[in-house]
């Protein structure tokens, strides 16, 4: 198989792991929502902790995409 | 993919407008570090430029009951004063210019990528990288001028059993090691891959309204989607500044009170 051929089938391999990041952020504001519609007055004080957990989450998806834009452009 | 003329990548190419000189090299072309001013630093500049004198402007009244633009200044130094407050304490108030020109910055530089033909300064690791390091060091040299070697504690939760402590400790510093760049990639990622989304739907449209009428016709869908991811964008480049904000404010914290 070609070079070229490979990085571009291990680029959107790399995309997969996408997913995994989409369940997560996907658990974080579901839990919320179930959270805050149960006691809506402490809704308000975690809103920061849905952030943060929001955006560490999120930062693993960053990763997979930054693993393709590697194997596309560096190697 | 040379034949396409619309390149997603294209839009965050630097280029130089006048350069300086060389450091290094040996004279050849190519060796050594340029140093330029480019299109990144004059775009740095204007963002800078367009906030202080925003500030300065919106506040020279200083009008004991606050006019329209003294209102937003007031607005945005109470927005990050009270995340600062809520999340590193009173004490991580010493921190709050800092945070304050952390986030203005990276909030204006985001909303100005959304201009077309602007450029995007965040969707350069080495701006993102420069923002997460410089946050990183703050946190490690003022964590050991407070805490001393009491600093080092961070690594060693509180309430865990000795038996697995050689198994969490190497976890916790290998985790405080990754948040310079998960900080910087956060950033980077998502303006990067939303100004290369908007380009690729940009790009369908031009590509299938160039094919005849039934392309013109479908063309319309992408067009929506592009308005659609727009907005989008708009949101992301908010909160991307929030997030990043926000994280400083919690590794601050760690630095000031690190016993978990």
């Amino acid at each position: 198989m070609e070079a070229d051929a490979a990085k571009l089938i291990g680029a959107g391999i790399a995309c997969i792991g996408m997913g995994g990041a989409g369940v997560g952020v996907g658990v974080i504001f579901g839990s919320y929502l179930s959270g805050a519609l149960r006691n809506p007055a402490a809704a308000a004080s975690q809103f920061g902790n849905l952030i943060f957990g929001f955006a560490v989450t999120e930062a693993l998806g960053i990763f997979s995409l930054v693993i393709a834009f590697l194997l596309l452009y560096a190697i | 993919m040379a034949e396409n003329p619309i390149q997603p990548i294209h839009q965050f190419q630097i280029t130089n407008y006048f350069t300086f000189g060389t450091i290094g090299g040996d004279g050849t072309d190519g060796s050594g570090i340029e140093i330029a001013f480019t299109n990144s630093a004059l775009f740095m500049l204007l963002v800078v430029g367009l906030i202080s004198s925003f500030l300065v402007f919106s506040t020279r009244g200083r009008g004991l009951v606050p006019g329209r633009l003294q209102l937003v200044s007031e607005m945005v130094y109470e927005f990050v004063a009270d995340m600062v407050r809520s999340s590193a304490g009173s004490e991580g108030m010493r921190f709050f210019p800092f945070v304050f020109s952390l986030f203005t910055f990276i909030l204006i530089a985001n909303l100005f990528g959304m201009f077309p033909y602007f450029f995007t300064v965040t969707s350069h690791i080495v701006i993102t990288a420069t923002l997460a390091l410089m946050v990183f060091l703050t946190v490690v040299i003022y964590g050991f001028m407070r805490n001393g070697l009491g600093f080092l504690k961070l690594f060693v939760p509180t309430g865990i059993p000795w038996y697995v402590m050689w198994l969490v400790v190497p976890i916790e510093f290998i985790s405080f090691l990754s948040r310079p760049v998960s900080h910087s990639l956060r950033l980077f990622g998502n303006m990067l891959a939303g100004h290369i989304v908007l380009k690729v739907f940009g790009g369908m449209v031009v590509g299938l309204a160039s094919i005849g009428f039934l392309g013109v016709l479908g063309s319309v869908l992408p067009l929506a989607m592009a308005v659609a991811l727009t907005g989008l964008e708009f949101l992301v480049a908010g909160l991307q500044a929030f997030v990043f904000a926000v994280l400083t404010c919690v590794y601050i914290n760690d630095a000031i009170h690190p016993g978990h």
